[in-house]
């Protein structure tokens, strides 16, 4: 696996540990943010910042894996 | 005749026409037809995606859902990003092969990297038998949205047959290209509609959704956290329904389908960066759902609860407004399955199973004819077969997400052969059914599909691993090589 596909597959993995795997962590009300309960905020924010990981990937892919051919590009 | 009247055929009757208008000077032939001549850029792309995606089922099911069962309903915000995710990697590779190859469908894709054409049957059915509950789904709920919000005034029946025909009409036209065009239509009357009812009602009715939380939790202690207002929706079933459903969500025909008209690989790549935004409308739909279920307890059918508290908060037009929002955003996603449903029976069950010579004309004129036998099919079982909405979209989800491991493992993982997907698939498959006939879904507290999954994927994996090995180690060599061949 090349380094720039290595490095977006444990970013992508972030959203699987925070959204599934934590749950049983964060299911609890108490402290509300924003006014919102705790596990409803939990699961927005990092609904939120998926885009900002995947684009970090993205940026990470092509900094490290030159393109090898360029059809589809 | 009242203004929601109006407004709703109004609406309905200019996305089909703008749909039928999208197809003109298109040659059609099937490349056409399913796949939009591979031409779609990011914007149009994220459209048809979200179109597809943020079905009736985001109107009805989801507020239905938050109203009834409470945090459960959160998975829904969970599974779609975790599936963008997965896309990130997935469709891109998808889309290469599916260029270099002229694939247009699912089943092509499987024919082609397996080499064979009787895996390639068996997934066009699982495909076309998990479409149809969710198309009827779509019907339903247009049919429900129209009654409601013309105020009794159109029955259900007749909301559903004018729609009908006119998707039929836009479908038969302008293929992929008018579902993607009426799904601009659709997206701008959605996010106004969710925007204006998801910011005002917890406003009017609280002052603000703040407010509206804390008085639900005095009011119903324990909605707010898993298992909500349900005995068995706890965080286990809320987690493997996620990564089950996750999975299970570009395996769908149309989904799948659609990430082969983005016109490159980078533009499906971006597409998938930016497909998490497309969630917060699912929020502003939750806060409706809780909302209703302070100010109107006791629905007996909690996916009327956003239609009702609609009705309640606003003036007559407004409710017609969401209506018409409601009906084309059942129109939009009925179209692509359809769509895809005809197209899989034509080209994967008719050509590929009985009359592999059928030319190209007979294939695309066989999927015209077929759109008009699916929907007449899907019209049928709503009108006899009516059923609570949400059920209808996990039975489906258990069917497609048994493709996952024969699309991912035959993009990334040169060692899995077509024997041992096919074993996994049909493995996957009688588990969930029989554990859904048996009555023990959820099993042990995870999803029924989840379980099958399971099976599937360790089937797949095992018996490649065993059967690739038995043959390097045969004199026979070549033996194992794959028929179909990787790209």
């Amino acid at each position: 696996m090349r380094k720039g596909t290595r490095l977006a597959v444990m970013l992508a993995a972030i959203p699987f540990l925070t959204l599934v795997f934590a749950l049983p962590f964060v299911n609890r009300l108490k402290p509300m943010i924003l006014g919102l309960p705790f596990l409803l905020f939990w699961i927005l924010a990092w609904v939120a910042l998926t885009p900002a990981i995947l684009y970090l990937a993205y940026r990470l892919e092509k900094k490290y894996n030159p393109p090898k051919d360029e059809s589809g590009r | 005749m009242n203004p929601a009247l109006i407004i709703i055929f109004g609406t309905i009757l200019f996305s089909a026409l703008l749909g039928v208008y999208a197809g003109r000077r298109v040659p059609m032939n099937l490349e056409n037809w399913t796949v939009g001549g591979r031409r779609f850029g990011v914007l149009l792309i994220w459209l048809l995606m979200a179109g597809e995606i943020y079905t009736t089922f985001t109107f009805l099911g989801a507020s239905g859902w938050a109203y009834s069962k409470g945090a459960p309903a959160f998975y829904i915000l969970i599974y779609g990003t975790l599936a963008y995710t997965l896309s990130f990697f997935i469709l891109p590779a998808l889309w290469r092969v599916g260029k270099k190859h002229g694939l247009h469908t699912q089943p092509d894709y499987f024919i082609h990297r397996y080499g064979s054409r009787a895996l390639g049957v068996f997934v066009a059915l699982i495909g076309v038998v998990s479409i149809i509950p969710y198309l009827e789904l779509q019907l339903a709920g247009l049919g429900f949205i129209v009654n409601v919000a013309s105020r009794g005034a159109i029955s259900a029946s007749l909301a559903i047959l004018i729609s009908f025909v006119l998707t039929c009409a836009f479908v038969l036209t302008s293929g992929i290209k008018g579902a993607a065009w009426v799904a601009v239509v659709k997206d701008v009357l959605m996010l106004l509609a969710v925007g204006v009812v998801g910011i005002g009602v917890p406003l009017i009715y609280f002052g603000g959704f703040g407010k509206m939380f804390r008085a639900l939790n005095l009011k119903f202690p324990g909605h707010l956290i898993f298992p909500g207002a349900t005995g068995h929706m706890d965080v286990v079933w809320v987690m493997s329904t996620c990564l089950l459903t996750g999975l299970g969500f570009y395996m769908w025909p149309h989904m799948f389908g659609a990430a082969f008209s983005a016109k490159s690989a980078e533009t499906i790549k971006r597409n998938a960066i930016i497909m998490p935004f497309y969630q917060i409308p699912t929020l502003l739909v939750f806060l409706v759902g809780f909302t209703a279920l302070l100010v109107i307890p006791g629905l007996s059918n909690p996916d009327t609860s956003f239609l009702a508290l609609v009705n309640k908060t606003y003036p007559s037009w407004f409710v017609g407004f969401v209506g018409a929002a409601g009906a084309v955003t059942a129109m939009v996603p009925s179209a692509v399955l359809v769509l895809f449903a005809a197209t899989l029976l034509a080209k994967n069950v008719y050509q590929t199973g009985f009359n592999p010579k059928a030319g190209e004309r007979r294939v695309l004129g066989l999927s015209r004819i077929l759109v008009l036998v699916i929907m007449v099919a899907a019209l049928l079982l709503t009108m006899f077969f009516p059923n609570e909405l949400v059920y209808l979209l996990i039975f489906g989800y258990d069917g497609v997400s048994q493709l996952f491991p024969g699309v991912v493992l035959g993009l990334f993982w040169k060692r899995v052969t077509g024997k041992a997907v096919g074993v996994g698939l049909v493995a996957g498959v009688a588990t969930v059914v029989g554990l859904i006939v048996t009555r023990h879904d959820p099993f042990f507290g995870l999803n029924a599909g989840f379980v099958g999954l399971a099976v599937n994927g360790l089937l797949a994996v095992g018996l490649s691993l065993a059967t690739s090995r038995n043959a390097a180690v045969s004199p026979a060599g070549p033996a194992h090589s794959l028929k179909g061949g990787r790209p």
